[in-house]
């Protein structure tokens, strides 16, 4: 024969009818059966084909060797094309459009047609072709229309599928020319062909227009396709030789191939529902799919390994990149395993790339792997409603049955279920765990783990503040206690003196009483003065922490060790009912003045005004602020003479002199009256206060006398006029001895040492702290700083 | 911002290179090339300290007038090589570091693929968002 140089296409088309007319597979066809029907089906006059034969060659031989039946096919496409039938015109005649072979009014071989038309097209560029979405409206339609319209003239189908079929394969004409082509001789053998095309085609074209015929045909032959097309998923080489013979093979092994679909019908709807909407899984499809898991491993809760599944869908003739896009569009959670979801996901992407979809960049949604039972049962639905569209498989009116939805769903909510109870575990576990902590954090009381509980553990301190407090006002009661500094406010001082006197008061009490006592009361700063003016300074004196309980009245020149020593005396006399009583700054003058009736205390206390006053004085000049030079003068006059009394004397007089320098003595009365008002208030017990008078750590002299003026008042007044009270109490004191005043000079001098000590002291703390303040701010600048100039660092 | 990211293989070939500026392609191939020289230097020299995250990764590995190069290797010798651009605000130590976090995680995920063979070319379309979105955005 004349070299015949056949297009690809050509090549392909005729050696699948070649294939197709082979029945016995000889390499011959001989002239009879498929191949008459084939050249009938070419609808060509039969001299026509006579023509052919005789110039292919067969006629000669006596039957279609391969080459003479290309030959023919080719001539029968010149004839068909209405060019004369020349032997030259095999090779001249470029451009032939394929021979097509008449159609015969079968549905199969509509469905032969179609699948041969499909399956050149998937040889050639099927695979590559997107169905446009007419064409899925198309089956959408005929599908939807199943239903409605069971039976369906061949004809129709023929309608139906060739336009379904040619937007599924890309447009061009000679497709339809080639489904016709094939119909006719397919057409001729229904039977063989079948069970490879016919179900397969059938189920598609039934997808498309849904035939009831086409049903039963798909009963019929569902069975064997799924094993050829198992096995032509499993292995290349026999489908390709059952390629004319089964074009459902070439189409699996093109399209769904990799699925090896049980049932084509599955593989055809499943197409069409992928047409239509992709990323759908239909029931029939996710029940494949759930079968195909299985067959990889068994356990529908378990995983299927990457190799396993790499294994698997390199069956599908995929590319490796598209597989590898695939698995990472499927493997949800990248453990490099499927779980039955993700397989199903998996498999449909296949199916659809198969069909020519291209992949999505991100995993659609409805493939997502289902983590919430909701979301189950709306997928169900959806494939429900799928199932319907997609039309009656040959399996009948398929999984409808909420039996398998609810199969399909069991599954992923058992996973899912798992996964939630998982994740409630977990969570439950982090309860839990959040509970125990709260358990734990009551902790137990035997625990050492103790809520810190405030405790004044440094009495110091306490003794600090109120020894501050008994310094800004102590200093006046004190009278060793060279620190009369705080003194810019009188009248706060005054109160504090009160405050302090009744502290100093107190601890002074409790000294003689009791030597050590760490409480946080007053009496305990009164302690801790008491015991830093022992301690301190006494080294002469020195007595013990606890003062020494006999004090005499030393005569002591300086008012202030007088005082104190009255204070002491005093204190030890009464008691703390004295003590307690004298927080206000009860001047020991009051106590004198109050003479009338008048214990020995009382001028006692009047000395110990008189020696507060005479301390005042002489803190005057360490405290400049001190104002009343006068009484200190007075003081100083008055202190020569060592008695108590005569000091104590002095003080009235002094007051006096004050009261009587002013021209208004009446101012003079206003004002102690005033201050005797703020002491009033600050102290109760004026009586007792008074008493105790002397008990109060010396307050700035001047508030001395003047609390005592104003201690004095009240009861002066009550008693007598002021000034002629304080005269008269004045006049009261000269009687105490002298002696006592001694023992106070020495012990106030002590005092005075250690009051020295603790201003200095005090300053140096208050200077210290004011250091600390400082650094501590500086330290918190640098911070800042360094905050600001270390780099950002991200977390 | 990251202008070039590149991956490259134990035996020194390059699994994956990608460069944001088209026109200097090149020399950001040049560059890579260049200093793997100096990750060869440094995972030698802390051979023999213990393998943990720090070593990973390895830091500036030689700054240029235009761009920085950072480097990082993973515990089965694979690297990734970072052309940062100097001009662009200097990325801190910290967000160089996560952005080999996230390389690492999405290299992880592409060994993870079994369609992926180990030593051939990373096509994984998510590892390019990945880096695309690095490139962009520098973060």
């Amino acid at each position: 024969m004349e070299g015949l140089t056949l297009s690809d296409a050509e090549q392909k088309y005729y050696s699948d009818l070649f294939s197709y007319c082979d029945i016995e597979s000889t390499k011959k066809v001989a002239s009879n059966g498929r191949v008459v029907e084939l050249f009938r089906a070419a609808q060509l006059p039969n001299e026509v084909v006579l023509q052919i034969m005789e110039l292919c060659g067969a006629t000669r031989l006596g039957y279609f060797g391969r080459s003479q039946f290309y030959i023919a096919l080719k001539l029968v496409a010149v004839a068909q094309s209405g060019l004369p039938l020349r032997v030259e015109s095999i090779n001249t005649v470029k451009d032939l459009p394929l021979p097509r072979f008449g159609a015969s009014k079968n549905e199969q071989e509509s469905r032969h047609t179609t699948s041969y038309s499909s399956d050149t097209e998937n040889q050639g560029s099927y695979s590559g072709v997107i169905p446009p979405p007419p064409g899925r409206v198309q089956v959408k339609k005929g599908s939807v229309s199943h239903d409605t319209v069971q039976p369906r003239p061949s004809t129709d189908q023929q309608e139906s599928t060739s336009p379904v079929v040619s937007p599924q394969q890309s447009p061009p004409t000679s497709p339809h020319s080639w489904r016709k082509h094939n119909r006719h001789p397919s057409g001729g053998n229904n039977e063989r062909p079948l069970p490879g095309p016919g179900p397969f085609w059938s189920p598609f074209s039934e997808a498309q227009t849904g035939s009831s015929a086409g049903d039963a045909m798909w009963s019929g032959h569902s069975p064997p396709p799924p094993q050829e097309n198992w096995v032509s998923f499993a292995d290349t080489p026999p489908t390709s030789t059952l390629l004319a013979m089964h074009p459902a093979s070439v189409q699996d092994q093109t399209t769904v191939r990799t699925v090896a679909s049980a049932t084509t019908a599955n593989e055809i709807r499943r197409q069409s529902s992928s047409y239509d909407d992709p990323w759908k899984i239909t029931d029939e499809q996710r029940q494949y799919y759930v079968n195909q898991f299985k067959t990889i491993q068994p356990d529908l809760n378990g995983f299927i390994p990457g190799s396993a599944a790499k294994e698997f869908f390199t069956k599908s003739k995929l590319p490796i990149l598209e597989l590898s896009h695939i698995w990472e569009l499927s493997d949800f959670d990248k453990d490099g395993a499927l779980t039955l979801d993700e397989f199903c996901a998996a498999f449909h992407l296949v199916v659809a790339r198969k069909n020519g979809y291209d992949l999505p960049e991100k995993l659609p949604e409805s493939l997502m792997p289902k983590l919430i039972d909701l979301e189950d049962s709306a997928d169900v639905g959806d494939q429900s409603g799928e199932v319907g569209y997609s039309g009656s498989p040959a399996e009948a009116p398929p999984s409808k049955s909420p039996s398998m939805p609810s199969l399909n769903q069991t599954w992923p909510e058992l996973n899912q279920s798992s996964e939630w109870e998982t994740f409630s575990e977990r969570s439950s576990s982090s309860q839990t765990l959040t509970q125990f902590d709260s358990n734990i954090a009551p902790a137990d009381p035997d625990t050492a783990i103790v809520h810190p509980v405030p405790i004044r553990m440094t009495p110091s301190k306490i003794h600090m503040q109120e020894m501050e407090l008994k310094r800004t006002g102590s200093d006046h009661t004190n009278p060793t206690s060279p620190l009369l500094v705080k003194p810019p406010d009188l009248s706060e001082e005054n109160k504090i003196n009160s405050s302090v006197k009744f502290v100093s008061g107190n601890t002074v009490a409790d000294g003689y009483s009791s030597s050590d006592s760490f409480t946080s009361d007053p009496e305990q700063i009164g302690n801790t003065v008491t015991r830093q003016r022992s301690h301190s300074g006494t080294s002469p004196d020195n007595t013990a922490p606890p003062p020494p309980p006999p004090r005499p009245h030393p005569s002591h020149s300086r008012s202030s060790s007088l005082d104190m020593n009255r204070t002491f005396t005093v204190t030890t006399g009464q008691q703390q009912a004295g003590v307690v009583a004298h927080p206000p700054a009860v001047p020991p003058r009051p106590q004198p003045s109050q003479a009338p009736g008048s214990h020995v205390h009382r001028p006692v206390d009047a000395e110990g005004l008189i020696t507060h006053t005479s301390t005042s004085p002489q803190q005057i000049p360490e405290q400049p602020n001190f104002a009343d030079f006068s009484q200190f003068e007075v003081f100083a006059a008055s202190s020569v003479n060592e008695e108590p009394d005569d000091e104590a004397e002095m003080h009235p007089e002094v007051l006096q002199v004050e009261k009587t320098s002013d021209p208004s003595s009446s101012l003079r009365v206003a004002k102690p009256d005033g201050r005797v008002e703020e002491k009033t208030a600050a102290s109760a017990p004026a009586n007792v206060g008074k008493s105790t008078t002397p008990l109060a750590p010396p307050p700035k002299p001047i508030r001395r006398r003047l609390k005592s003026e104003d201690e004095l008042r009240p009861e002066v007044d009550e008693h007598s006029q002021k000034t002629g009270v304080l005269a008269a109490v004045l006049a009261s004191q000269p009687s105490i001895p002298r002696s006592v005043g001694k023992d106070k000079k020495a012990i106030q001098a002590s005092i005075r040492r250690n009051k020295e000590t603790n201003t200095v002291l005090a300053r140096l703390n208050s200077e210290l702290q004011q250091q600390l303040k400082d650094v501590l701010e500086e330290r918190i600048s640098l911070e800042v700083q360094l905050e600001q100039l270390r780099p950002f660092s991200h977390l | 911002m990251a202008v070039c990211i590149a991956v490259i293989a134990k035996e020194n070939y390059p699994l994956y290179i990608r460069s944001i500026p088209a026109e200097h392609e090149l020399k950001f191939h040049y560059t890579v090339h260049t200093s793997l020289d100096v990750v060869d230097e440094k995972v030698s020299a802390m051979g023999k300290a213990l393998v943990d995250q720090r070593e990973l990764y390895l830091g500036l590995l030689y700054p240029t007038e235009d761009y920085k190069v950072y480097g990082y290797v993973t515990n089965s010798k694979v690297k990734f090589v970072m052309v940062v651009d100097s001009s662009n605000t200097a990325l801190r130590d910290n967000e160089i570091r996560s952005m080999f976090r996230k390389l690492h995680n999405s290299y992880t995920d592409v060994m993870c693929n079994p369609f992926y063979n180990p030593g051939d070319r990373i096509h994984s379309r998510a590892f390019d968002n990945m880096v695309t979105s690095m490139m962009v955005q520098g973060c």
